[in-house]
């Protein structure tokens, strides 16, 4: 072959982010060829759903590619695209795959299908990744008899009458789901499981759609659900409850994809960890560890149409020699980090946070402008407040720079702990709802990024090593609250090193008695309950919330497990190897001491139901069966709730009027609704949940946990109600305040207005009318604990027989000695 | 670095806030509004024996104007129930405290009452303010058993239902019963049309507490109708359910009526009490 055959640039894919590159080289008149696998230009867009909009994000980003691009119909910018590569003059060749890359800078030479070769001084490789799906683990994938499972979908308009199950929680599922569901003539069944609560990875326009659809009763959603197996005509999925069955014929998954690895390496290229969704590593000019070979777009980690649009754009550039040109955030970063000290550029800066932070480390310097258009970067003097305990804040801080100070105990005397550069603060912020739970100064001076919570959730959800990261931090500070004893972070590492995360159904066996395993585990979320077994039944002995830990008996002395320990709720624990702590006994006893502190107590409990079985026998029954009953009716994830002793309850609704007239004119509890078991009566009542549901999809964030515990409701509540139809006890109502009513003794003395209590109906719409007013908009009402009453509760102030009472499942499920 | 908050951590921290333990108002502290109330009775019952008044044990000595201001200023914080526990105001007060305080109290309010009289009794406003108090405290004696007893009742008879419930179960009940008698002849359903339209619980005071309803329609069309004719099965049933259901809500009107019946006693034979009170105290200082 002739040198003058030779090819300034072969550009492999011919997606958003080749055809811009190819695009760019031939308006600079370089020698260029762009390969296509199939017969048309843009595979993965093509193959987008009929109809399908397109969307243009991040917005705030400006497009610079020689093609065009605006939000629209898929076939409207299939054919722009098109008609702009006809115009630029592309050199195209369809149908041409590409099976070997070999040689570098200069002199690659390309191996197509046919056999045929390629020369070119230059590669770039945009082969996107959808080629490389990520497959639905569960039993019965693929098997004869089971339902189909697919992960694409080209025409929703294909199926009718099928019960169809889309997995995954990202923006291809949603449209998936939307677009099955979108003609009710069709008659599709569509479900949509998203293995955790919110839909923080897909587009906000689309998780609107996607509620709005279910609203309108056309598909259903299901949170906190995963696949477990397919069986005939069904799929069996973990909810957070335990099991359920599905109809299901077929199961579209859309579980996103990975590079194609085996194929790239083969070219020489590394990759940024063993991990299966790893990046190719890649020089800020997109330059692999090939010289001369440059991958951008999908296979890069930007699955954005206008981040490869102006990828392709940029590579051109840098491979002609431009070495001057800016990425296209450029104006915007430099704005945003221009005002720090010392004065950096934006590429020292990102240097600076992707070496300093251990968080960011793993972050190409690419994805850290994408997260930095998101960021706010901080700076504090020494001693300057960075946020205060119980403020309302959802965002995570990053140490860039200097150190940041904790205060344990405002004091006196007050105790503050240092965290050093590099590690985070407010990672509470990710839990939805909570609250800041110390307040945190810059200790000398500090430079932060603070990341909003949507931002952080997205890193820790594409990033894994991001991800590993905040697990490491959360559980070493989770540790080392629960340990005490003057451990350190680094006494804990060996034991993290072998530490074991494990997720559990409800009702999932975690430790069963008379095994000889001796791992500590740790509830990290959910809660637990030990039981024994006596006289052949399972005797409930203790409940365990989240924080807490169990299996400590093992691990000391080597015995067998005394107890069973079950999930109450799904949740998610810690192993930790027994041996690793008999190891850290020897240099810390304080540790030992206090586990075996812990474990007499324990094991005296255990010896003491054991020794009095046949006194106590019909009573611990009564106390198992009390327990169940409670675990039945949410106590597993409550940390508050209301119970009313119907011994003692003569049914005078105190409790409600006190509630309503204590709220704007509302009561927030139905006494007589709800489930009652030995005269322990569980009133339809916030439990105020550890993870509570109704945060789940609250449009303008208006839920929060505040400082005493409770879940409350703010005045900003749109009324929308998704709370009042995530919430699985029922217990929030749509309702608009009463006008006010006369006051207490012109009613007992002159009869005036309803009373005490919630006013009714008929009384409030004759007021209104008689004052001229309209009705106020509804808003959702719950259970706020009395926040900010002194006193607490009013539904148990106002109780005049001690029937109602309000309590924490630790204290409440305690078996307290003799008093079963 | 022992920081920021993990997951457990954040638990209600609110055991200030959940003060109320687990204790019925009789015995609510360990029963210290007994001990008081025991106390202050012993006290009065040693001096009133102490004390050698001439010419006899009356409401004019020293002792007998203490007792009396001790027992008109107990009448009158007993009586200021009434007010707190329709006053739900923020604050340190427990309505369950107040209660088992009332109870204890007012117990010791008829002892040092009695001792004020000196055993004098006559056909007089004095008397009178007596007895009235007595008439308070036996009915709230009785209030007390009532509440002792009754609530357990209340609960097995709802059985995991609300009075919203019944009510709707009813209306969803008399709906069927009304599509199923369309095809009867005139004559029952005119009787299934009287069972619908008749009160679910006695109209009359008395028909509540005793828990029946006189003339009930519902147990009339029951044993009007043929229950062998096969036609009238679905009706029959539906009737049966009805009556069930009627009983459930008649029990439930009994239990809760009678829990409220002392107070159409002790509410009014206290204001009553109040005004004699107020006669007494001024008919002694103006005769003094």
């Amino acid at each position: 072959m002739a040198v003058d055959e030779r090819l300034d640039v072969a550009i492999i894919g011919s997606g958003p982010a080749g055809l811009a590159a190819a695009a760019r080289a031939a308006r600079r008149g370089m020698r260029h060829l762009l390969l296509e696998k199939t017969d048309h230009l843009s595979d993965t867009v093509y193959r987008y759903q009929k109809g399908k909009h397109v969307m243009a994000t991040p917005a705030q980003l400006l497009l610079r590619a020689d093609v065009g691009f605006e939000p629209g119909a898929r076939e409207a910018v299939l054919d722009r695209w098109n008609r702009d590569a006809a115009e630029v003059g592309i050199a195209i060749r369809l149908e041409a795959e590409v099976t070997s890359i070999s040689g570098s800078r200069g002199a690659f030479v390309l191996g197509l299908a046919g056999g045929e070769t390629i020369l070119a001084a230059h590669v770039v490789l945009a082969i996107g990744t959808q080629g490389n799906p990520n497959l639905l683990r569960a039993r019965g994938v693929g098997e004869p008899g089971m339902p189909i499972v697919q992960y694409t979908l080209d025409d929703p308009g294909e199926y009718v009458d099928s019960h169809i199950i889309v997995v995954g929680s990202g923006d291809a599922g949603i449209e998936n789901a939307l677009g099955l569901a979108a003609d009710p003539v069709q008659g599709n069944h569509v479900t949509i499981l998203n293995r955790s609560a919110d839909f923080a990875r897909a587009k906000d326009a689309n998780v609107k759609a996607l509620f709005a659809a279910r609203d309108a009763g056309r598909l259903t959603v299901l949170t906190e659900t995963s696949p477990n197996r397919l069986e005939p005509g069904h799929m069996v999925v973990d909810t957070r409850d335990g099991e359920a069955r599905l109809r299901c014929d077929r199961v579209i998954a859309r579980l996103g994809s990975a590079p194609p690895r085996a194929f790239v390496e083969q070219a020489g290229v590394a990759f940024a960890s063993a991990a299966r969704e790893a990046f190719p590593t890649l020089s800020p000019t997109y330059e692999t560890s090939v010289p001369g070979l440059y991958i951008i777009g999908a296979l890069a980690g930007y699955p954005l149409i206008k981040h490869c649009l102006n990828q392709g754009h940029d590579v051109i550039e840098f491979i002609a020699g431009n070495t001057e040109l800016k990425p296209a955030d450029e104006p915007i970063l430099e704005q945003r980090l221009g005002g720090l000290s010392p004065a950096r550029s934006v590429a020292e800066w990102i240097a600076l946070f992707r070496r300093e932070v251990s968080i960011f480390r793993h972050v190409s310097p690419l994805q850290m402008r994408e997260l930095l258009l998101d960021a706010r970067v901080r700076q504090f003097a020494p001693g300057e407040t960075v946020f205060v305990k119980n403020d309302v804040g959802a965002s995570l801080f990053a140490i860039a720079e200097g150190e940041v100070e904790v205060e344990i105990a405002a004091g006196p005397p007050r105790r503050t702990a240092i965290i050093e550069t590099g590690s985070i603060v407010g990672e509470v912020g990710l839990i939805s709802g909570r609250r800041r739970g110390a307040t945190v100064r810059a200790h000398g001076p500090a430079t932060l990024v603070e990341l909003p919570r949507n931002a952080a959730l997205r890193l820790i959800g594409t990033v894994p090593q991001a991800r590993a990261e905040v697990d490491r931090i959360t559980t070493t500070r989770l540790l080392l609250q629960i340990f005490q004893s003057g451990l350190s972070a680094e006494d804990l590492a060996p034991i993290l090193a072998s530490a074991e995360q494990q997720t559990v159904r409800a009702g999932e066996r975690i430790i069963a008695e008379g095994d000889t395993d001796d791992s500590l585990v740790v509830i990290r979320r959910g809660s637990c309950v030990v039981e024994k077994e006596l006289g052949g039944r399972q005797v409930f002995l203790n409940y365990l919330p989240a924080g807490s830990y169990f299996g400590e008996m093992a691990v000391i002395d080597g015995s067998r497990r005394t107890a069973t320990v079950r999930a109450a709720i799904r949740s998610e624990l810690l192993r930790l190897e027994g041996r690793e702590f008999r190891a850290l006994f020897e240099t810390r006893p304080e540790l030992r001491a206090r586990m075996l502190a812990d474990m007499a107590a324990r094991r005296s409990l255990t010896a003491f139901i054991e020794q009095e079985k046949h006194r106590f026998g019909s009573a611990i029954d009564l106390y198992s069966e009390t327990a169940a009953f409670l675990m039945e009716n949410g106590i597993g994830e409550a940390t508050d709730m209301l119970l009313i002793d119907e011994r003692l309850c003569v049914g005078c609704d105190n409790c409600e009027k006190a509630c309503a007239d204590s709220h704007d004119g509302l009561s927030r509890l139905d006494r007589e609704a709800g489930r009652t078991f030995a005269y322990l009566h569980v009133p339809t009542s916030c439990r105020h949940c550890e993870h509570p549901h109704c945060m789940t999809d609250c449009p303008p964030n208006a839920i929060q946990r505040g400082a005493d515990g409770e879940v409350s409701i703010n005045e900003s509540c749109i009324g929308c109600g998704n709370c009042v139809r995530y919430c699985p006890y029922g217990v929030i109502r749509m309702d608009a305040p009463p006008p006010p009513k006369p006051g207490l003794l012109s009613w007992m003395l002159l009869g005036r207005g309803p009373g005490p209590g919630e006013p009714p109906k008929a009384w409030v719409k004759a007021e209104r009318k008689a004052r001229g007013e309209a009705e106020p908009a509804k808003k959702a009402v719950k259970c706020d604990m009395c926040a900010g009453k002194a006193g607490g509760p009013a539904c148990v102030r106002a109780c005049p027989t001690g029937a109602a009472l309000r309590v924490s499942p630790e204290a409440f499920l305690a078996l307290a000695r003799g008093g079963a | 670095m022992n920081a920021p908050i993990p997951a457990g951590a954040m638990r209600a921290p609110a055991e200030g806030r959940r003060t109320a333990r687990h204790e019925g108002f009789l015995g609510h502290r360990r029963f210290f509004w007994a001990w008081v109330a025991l106390l202050a009775t012993a006290a009065a019952v040693l001096l009133y024996a102490l004390d050698d008044p001439w010419p006899r044990p009356n409401g004019g000595t020293a002792l007998g104007y203490a007792l009396g201001t001790a027992g008109a200023l107990l009448i009158l914080w007993l009586s200021l129930l009434g007010l707190r526990k329709r006053r739900y105001t923020d604050g340190q007060w427990s309505l369950k405290a107040w209660v088992s305080a009332h109870v204890w109290l007012g117990l010791a309010l008829g002892v040092i009452a009695t001792l004020h009289t000196g055993f004098q009794f006559g056909w007089n406003v004095h008397t009178l303010a007596y007895g009235l108090m007595l008439l308070v405290i036996l009915s709230g004696l009785l209030g007390v058993w009532l509440y002792a007893r009754l609530p357990r009742r209340l609960s097995a008879n709802r059985a995991e239902t609300s009075e919203r419930a019944m009510a709707a179960t009813l209306a969803e009940n008399d709906r069927a019963l009304k599509e199923a008698a369309r095809l009867l002849d005139d004559r029952s359903a005119a009787l299934v049309e009287a069972a619908i339209r008749g009160p679910a619980v006695g109209p009359t005071l008395e028909q509540r507490l005793s828990g029946r309803v006189r003339r009930c329609a519902t147990a009339a069309a029951r044993a009007r109708l043929d229950a062998t004719d096969p036609a009238l099965e679905t009706v029959a049933a539906l009737l049966g359910a009805r009556a069930a259901l009627l009983a459930q809500m008649r029990r439930h009107v009994q239990l809760k009526s009678t829990l409220q019946l002392w107070l159409l006693v002790h509410v009014p034979a206290t204001v009553g009490l109040l005004a004699a009170l107020l006669a007494h105290v001024v008919s002694v200082f103006f005769y003094w």
